[in-house]
């Protein structure tokens, strides 16, 4: 059997070691009602019949080219360096465990201490914590920081955060007790106003102007984003977001059918003691060196149990490691570049459409930055036909929003290459 | 890369050497695992695509499912939750929908004082009053004080068969009886299921809902903190509540439904951390039903095993045998002025990763082993040789033990200070050699 390093004799021998005639007597306290005759399981398999099986089922997914993919609604194909994979696949990273023993685990430690620097920088914000789960649980843990920080019993919520987002928020405040308010309208009982920008549709907010108005009710303004945006677009920090999270599988992760991905979360350095989940910062040993170590651990449930700021303990890291290898090698001119061949291929891809008959942007007068919404009748029967020649199009968004019916949301990154844009808008123009 | 390679050359990992790492079940992490959620149907499939184009992997996640309710023995899994934690939370919100539907408003939770940390933290996180509930002189719940403490207030009671210490709950199938007289609810909390697998299962022990860690049971690596994911099974009367979308079989097709009128809702984006429930799945297709069986005895015929050959090294506080793991205690060695810390920095210094200390909280000077299935007799023998040493060590020069580890990377860190002024990312303006240690 694989994966089982016991031979036969060497059972035995520690058997007999434990004075002890057979798995019975150390199963001694299960009462007998309980066990179980056999795990009604098929047989294993050899590794070859194994990969032969799980290929089969890989088969049966249909993956579409890269470049012909203009479907994104918060899970993107991106160019990812060759370094991601190589540094993902080190055994000394991925079969680690949480760093607890510090001397022992300083690569994993200055990994995360390295993305959290990263993110500060990238939000603008003061300190960023060591991971979290996805875009959506870090919205809702944020929420969750500013209903504690200022003792308010609700959060409003801009239009057109992830539909998936704010109901995973909505099913964080159901437990913990808070409500969640569509609107833009913060008001004395209100600890936030969240935002997305670019939001679902791909459209820009003036990050200032909702920062303002969070800060007029006196509640906390949390920045929603899109890490590459920012590599054009004002920093949270800038505009003066308390609160900065988002999902970061743009960042070298493959779309992998959802995940897992990251989420990340950064805010000002006030807030640092109610942030979620694991911190790492630097320390010194006797002689004077330095290195890295969980820290502020008084914020957790494993030393604060039911008065943790939150019970994440397993987070995301090695997709936290990811983040850092793919910002490290892109660097600061590398990600203003993806973001600007993503812009311009977008807005190209926008230019052309609008040229179609029967196609319409949904706001064309509405900054965006990769993604944009369009309203096509038949919107369903046209993706299907440009489905056939191998393309996926743009997300049709009804089924969240009944009031943008035949509305899709077409995406490019710098994958979508100027011809295969071509290809879409022929396909698409074959629909009319 | 070279940077990359240096910070892995700093790590220890499981791939290296023995991670005796109590309630962490640290074993062999398959390498075909990981080819297979490389493989481009799975890695590369977006998640808003045609259900119609993603049949492959929601029968995956469909056997999986069914592989998983067989092992725990629920009705129900929904595979959404994205870590051990995450399933607590997940399940104590479906036990909180399934008594408000019932027009019951019950704000306790209860449990034992040996708890995962965890367990408080996402009651407190649903809302809920967290009770405590003490353990026996044997390391096991105590009847008396959980009869004392059940009233209808309590929504449930969170417990962890084996515990913590890595007994089994003799009296499960009574404490089952007594949290249901009273309406509540029974949650597993799946930490320890390797100690389980083919031998019995939570859900014919009484237990409601059960959450599992795939990162801990069935093989996908722990990545130096996550991701893992943490599915949650549930007897048929918590159904209605699982979160959405579940996979349903529907005409020979696999569908995410998304209409479940008494769901929680959304735990999660899309569908959970789907490239580690493709490796858990090849896991079991490798292992198979007699495979899971074996790895759970080997799991306590290594933890039994390596127990007896620390007797009379560390204290063992109770009486055995233990199932997949045990706590030893480190007080024996308090005259010397050595604690738990040390034997910890020691084994450290002799290239073994340290076994969990501290916890649980109810052991002084907690030494918390768990071997697994996946280490050799020799490799427990060489270890229980070295925990020797280092106790020996204690005894005949305690002072060497506090000044290791001094091998590794870095001696021991300030911790303390590290938390006073808090240093939580790189600041090039602050970087100058005559920084201040």
């Amino acid at each position: 059997m694989p994966y089982l390093v016991h031979a036969q004799e060497d059972r035995q021998a520690m058997l007999e070691a434990l004075g002890a005639g057979s798995m019975d007597e150390l199963l001694v306290d299960v009462p007998a009602s309980l066990r179980l005759r056999r795990l009604d399981l098929a047989p294993g398999l050899s590794e070859l019949e194994t990969m032969a099986r799980v290929r089969e089922l890989a088969a049966r997914n249909r993956v579409f080219d890269d470049r012909l993919t203009f479907r994104g609604g918060g899970v993107y194909r991106r160019f990812v360096p060759a370094a991601v994979g190589a540094v993902l696949s080190k055994p000394e990273f991925y079969t680690a465990y949480t760093p607890y023993q510090p001397e022992a685990s300083q690569g994993t430690l200055q990994a995360i201490f390295e993305f959290q620097t990263l993110i500060a920088q990238l939000t603008g914000l003061d300190v960023a914590n060591a991971s979290l789960y996805d875009g959506a649980t870090a919205v809702a843990e944020a929420a969750m920081m500013a209903v504690v920080h200022t003792g308010r019993p609700e959060v409003v919520v801009a239009p057109y955060l992830h539909p998936e987002y704010l109901e995973v928020l909505r099913c964080y405040a159901e437990g913990r007790g808070f409500q969640v308010r569509i609107g833009t309208d913060p008001g004395n009982d209100s600890a936030a106003l969240v935002f997305q920008s670019p939001d679902f549709l791909g459209l820009i907010a003036d990050g200032s102007q909702v920062t303002e108005l969070a800060h007029a009710a006196g509640a906390l303004a949390i920045a929603c984003v899109d890490p590459i945006s920012l590599a054009l677009l004002a920093a949270p920090g800038e505009y003066g977001a308390d609160i900065a999270v988002g999902e970061g599988q743009q960042l070298g992760l493959a779309p992998s059918y959802g995940g897992p991905h990251v989420g990340f979360i950064a805010c000002r350095q006030e807030l640092v003691r109610r942030l979620p989940g694991r911190l790492v910062g630097e320390a010194h040993d006797g002689q004077a060196r330095r290195g890295y170590v969980l820290t502020l651990t008084a914020r957790e449930q494993h030393i604060r149990r039911e008065k943790a700021t939150s019970n994440i303990c397993t987070n995301h890291s090695l997709c936290a490691l990811a983040a850092s290898v793919y910002l490290t090698y892109m660097g600061p001119d590398g990600l203003r570049q993806v973001a600007d061949v993503s812009y311009r291929r977008a807005h190209a891809l926008a230019d052309e459409l609008s040229q179609l008959p029967e196609i319409e942007l949904l706001h064309p007068d509405r900054p965006f930055f990769n993604e944009f919404p369009v309203r096509m009748k038949n919107v369903l029967h046209r993706l299907r036909a440009v489905e056939a020649e191998g393309i996926l199009g743009g997300l049709p968004v009804a089924r969240w929003y009944p009031e943008l019916e035949d509305v899709a949301v077409f995406c490019c990154t710098e994958l979508n290459d100027p011809d295969a844009l071509a290809q879409l808008v022929a396909a698409l123009r074959k629909t009319v | 890369m070279r940077h990359y390679s240096r910070l892995a050359s700093l790590n220890y990992s499981i791939s290296e050497n023995f991670y005796p790492l109590g309630s962490c079940t640290m074993k062999y992490n398959p390498v075909a695992n990981e080819a297979a959620a490389q493989l481009p149907g799975f890695a590369y499939l977006h998640p808003y695509q045609d259900q119609a184009t993603a049949q492959g992997a929601l029968e995956l996640m469909h056997l999986l499912e069914a592989a998983l309710c067989t092992v725990a023995g629920v009705d129900r899994v929904t595979l959404q939750p994205a870590a051990g934690a995450h399933g607590e939370w997940t399940a104590l919100r479906m036990i909180q929908a399934y008594h408000q539907a019932r027009g019951e408003r019950r704000d306790q939770v209860l449990v034992p004082d040996s708890a995962h940390g965890t367990n408080p933290a996402s009651a407190a996180l649903c809302g809920f009053q967290v009770v405590e509930v003490r353990s026996g002189a044997d390391g096991r719940i105590s009847v008396a004080d959980l009869e004392s403490k059940l009233n209808q207030r309590v929504a449930a009671l969170m417990l962890t068969n084996p515990n913590t210490l890595g007994l089994f709950e003799r009296e499960i199938l009574e404490v089952a009886e007594m949290v249901h007289a009273t309406g509540a609810k029974l949650y597993y909390d799946g930490a320890n299921l390797n100690a389980l697998m083919g031998i019995c299962r939570p859900g014919d022990m009484g237990f409601d809902a059960v959450h599992m860690n795939l990162h801990k049971t069935f093989t996908t690596p722990h990545g130096g903190g996550g991701p893992g994911a943490g599915p949650v099974g549930v007897k048929s009367d918590l159904e209605p509540f699982l979160p959405k979308p579940t996979i349903e079989r529907r005409n020979g097709h696999f569908e995410l439904d998304e209409e479940r009128p008494h769901s929680i809702g959304r735990v999660r984006s899309f569908y959970g951390n789907f490239g580690m429930l493709v490796r858990a799945y090849t896991y079991i297709l490798a292992m198979g039903g007699d495979g899971l069986a074996q790895a759970s005895e080997d799991a306590v015929l290594a933890a039994n095993y390596l127990r007896s050959r620390l007797q009379g090294v560390l204290d063992l506080p109770h009486d055995g045998p233990c199932m997949h793991e045990f706590v030893a205690s480190a007080r024996n060695l308090a005259e010397h002025g050595v604690k738990a810390l040390d034997v910890a920095k020691g084994l450290l210094e002799r290239g073994y990763y340290a076994p969990t200390v501290y916890f649980p909280l109810i052991v002084p000077e907690a030494v918390m082993v768990e071997p697994t299935e996946t280490e050799s007799k020799a490799t427990l023998d060489a270890f229980a040789d070295t925990v020797k040493e280092v106790a020996d060590l204690a005894r005949t020069d305690p002072q060497r033990l506090h000044a290791e580890p001094v091998s590794l990377p870095v001696g021991r860190l300030d911790e303390v200070a590290a938390a006073r002024r808090p240093v939580l990312r790189w600041n090039a303006a602050s970087e100058s050699p005559t920084e201040a240690p």
